[in-house]
């Protein structure tokens, strides 16, 4: 183990001063890794620079030993060019607080919209269809209105654990949370006036499949976003760059990238996005739009290894689609009886929460789950639920829509942690 | 007095007509070209659809011309790109790669999955041919639309479809989906579940 305590500049210099304050540093770094065993003064304060002091000073850049990153489902390398989805899952087991950063966050495409290269400055947005005064703006006059920044969780439908996945990126990845800044999309529709007979909208990417999704005309007028920025700076090409429709709650394929188009209709358009959610049963409908209340711990978690027995803080991440995380239990048992957890975090409303909880590990076999109940008081499933609702055997029960059930990690007396479901 | 109280009724009439007035008065009015020339998404009901024609045959020399064949395969399925003609049991394959969601496969094909078939002309429109989005004219759109509707046998060989008989066409899935539920804010994605 080092400990990277300073700097590169020190290191540049020939004589590191013996005294003061850095010295004394140095020093004590050098006690700690000695006192652990391995190490020494001169390693823990080596560093090359491998940049030139304008590039440190004019873009910061993480650790070289910080090395998580992303994963694209199925171990599929490059995005897809024949029409299927290309999705890459952010590294959950790595994450701290509720930020997902904005290079690690997740990202769905279809067909080789990965990177689109759009100049912001030709970037227009549209706004017609069932509205008084159509709209045209771009992206200077969208950033003169008044804007709101929220934290949401953005989540793909198809975020869904199997017994195969070896790791919380694996099962759950596909979720990632953020920092949105831009205009309330209400805003925009009562300056075109919308029609009393509108219903839906339909929104539209300016990618090459000019991706669309309807949304119903009471969530756009509630809280969507039509946002510029995330995280502190202009949205991610990966992201939507140079605007993206944020839907708080509603899965991923709503969230449309590189939104360019707003047309105000009065029917479900069924797009070609819109329709694979279709399905006979009202219910499974019902279950593909807005997402459950979530939870999943992400340490421990499958793929990690507790040292022995002893204190652990366990954290993990919730969310739901309907408003803010009201608790987090948790269970030692496979759900047999739950314990409250604390929030660590501020909850807000469609955004990951962090939640904590004081264990010491008596170094026996457990199941370990957690269980979530957001603000209206709607409880996170266990697959014992799903599979009673839809009145099922548990080992037969597929989980419908968007699946929130409660995830199992199991950890066994030797301290590894494995995937419950397998 | 009175007209005071005259005076803020009207106010008050006013505040309720201002929401749907404009405030900000930023942004600029498209022309109505503009407008049409965006305006590619097709409602079931059909009324945006553009005049033209075009029929199944037209689309079976199209779709070796405008080279869908190379993604699609020349028989519409068994090849890299989501399979448009679904095979019988016995002539199915396995995939040559993993079917990812939305996994098109020879059971939700657009024809077999779509309840309309706008849905279809939409798509081919507007995210068709791969790298030339767009290019493709509205003749070419109605006859690549009839082709697969006519291998999907959903419409015989030599039935033209345009604006009005494209939307009229009776899919094999118009009854297999239901509605999304009315949204309101701070409601359960359903009442009871689990």
């Amino acid at each position: 183990m080092r400990v990277y305590t300073f700097t590169t500049m020190d290191s540049e210099k020939p004589n590191p001063p013996k005294t003061g304050r850095r010295g004394f540093l140095k020093g004590g770094a050098a006690l700690a890794g000695l006192a652990a065993g391995v190490g020494s003064a001169e390693a823990q304060t080596q560093g090359t620079p491998l940049k030139k002091i304008d590039e440190l000073i004019a873009y910061g850049e993480r650790s070289r030993f910080v090395t998580s990153t992303r994963k694209p489902v199925a171990e599929r390398h490059s995005p897809d060019e024949f029409g299927l989805t290309f999705h890459v899952l952010t590294p959950l087991q790595d994450s701290f607080g509720i930020i997902t950063p904005s290079s690690l966050h997740y990202t769905a495409t279809h067909r080789g919209a990965i990177v689109p290269d759009i100049d912001p400055k030709e970037h227009r947005l549209m706004i017609h269809g069932m509205v008084d005064r159509p709209l045209v703006f771009t992206m200077e006059e969208l950033k003169r209105l008044p804007y709101v920044s929220r934290v949401h969780f953005i989540e793909c439908q198809g975020n869904s654990a199997r017994a195969s996945h070896k790791n919380v990126q694996e099962t759950h990845g596909l979720t990632s949370c953020a920092e949105w800044t831009g205009v309330p999309l209400s805003l925009l529709l009562k300056e075109a006036g919308v029609h009393a007979d509108a219903s839906w909208i339909v929104a539209e990417g300016a990618e090459e499949v000019k991706g669309a999704s309807s949304i119903a005309l009471g969530k756009a007028m509630d809280d969507c976003i039509v946002c510029y920025a995330m995280n502190g700076e202009p949205i991610r090409p990966q992201q939507g760059f140079p605007l993206r429709l944020m839907v708080p709650g509603f899965e991923g394929i709503y969230q449309i990238k590189y939104l360019r188009r707003i047309k105000v209709v009065d029917r479900y358009y069924m797009t070609y996005d819109d329709y694979g959610h279709i399905n006979p049963d009202p219910k499974v409908t019902a279950l593909t739009h807005q997402i459950g209340p979530k939870s999943v711990i992400t340490f421990p978690s499958a793929g990690q290894q507790l040292s022995g027995p002893g204190f652990y803080e366990i954290t993990g991440l919730a969310w739901s689609g309907a408003g803010a995380i009201g608790g987090v239990e948790i269970s030692f048992d496979g759900g047999q009886s739950w314990k409250n957890t604390e929030l660590r975090s501020p909850s807000y409303p469609m955004a990951h929460t962090r939640f904590g909880y004081h264990w010491n590990w008596d170094g026996k076999e457990c199941m370990l789950m957690s269980r979530c109940t957001d603000d209206l008081g709607t409880v996170q499933p266990t697959r014992a639920d799903v599979a009673k609702y839809w009145n099922v055997p548990l080992d037969k029960v597929r989980i419908q829509g968007s699946n929130n059930s409660v995830q199992p990690w199991k950890v066994a007396a030797s301290g590894s942690v494995t995937n419950g479901l397998a | 007095m009175a007209s005071l109280r005259f005076l803020a009724a009207f106010i008050g009439i006013c505040q309720l007509a201002l929401p749907q007035s404009p405030t900000y008065r930023v942004g600029r009015a498209p022309t109505p070209e503009e407008i049409h020339s965006w305006d590619i998404a097709i409602s079931p009901t059909g009324k945006e659809l553009p005049s033209g024609r075009g029929t199944a045959k037209e689309g079976a020399a199209l779709y070796l011309r405008k080279a869908c064949a190379g993604c699609h395969g020349p028989l519409g399925s068994g090849a890299h790109a989501p399979t448009l003609v679904a095979r019988k049991k016995e002539e199915r394959t396995a995939p040559a790669i993993p079917c990812l969601s939305p996994c098109v496969n020879d059971n939700n094909t657009m024809v077999v999955h779509s309840p309309f078939a706008t849905v279809i002309w939409d798509y081919i429109n507007r995210g068709m041919p791969l790298g030339k989005e767009g290019s493709l004219t509205p003749n070419e759109v109605y006859a690549l639309t009839a082709f697969l509707l006519y291998k999907g046998d959903v419409i015989k060989e030599d039935e033209v479809m345009d604006a009005q008989s494209l939307p009229k066409v009776i899919m094999p899935n118009r009854e297999g989906f239901s509605l999304p539920p009315e949204w309101k804010h701070g409601q359960p994605r359903l009442q009871g579940y689990p």
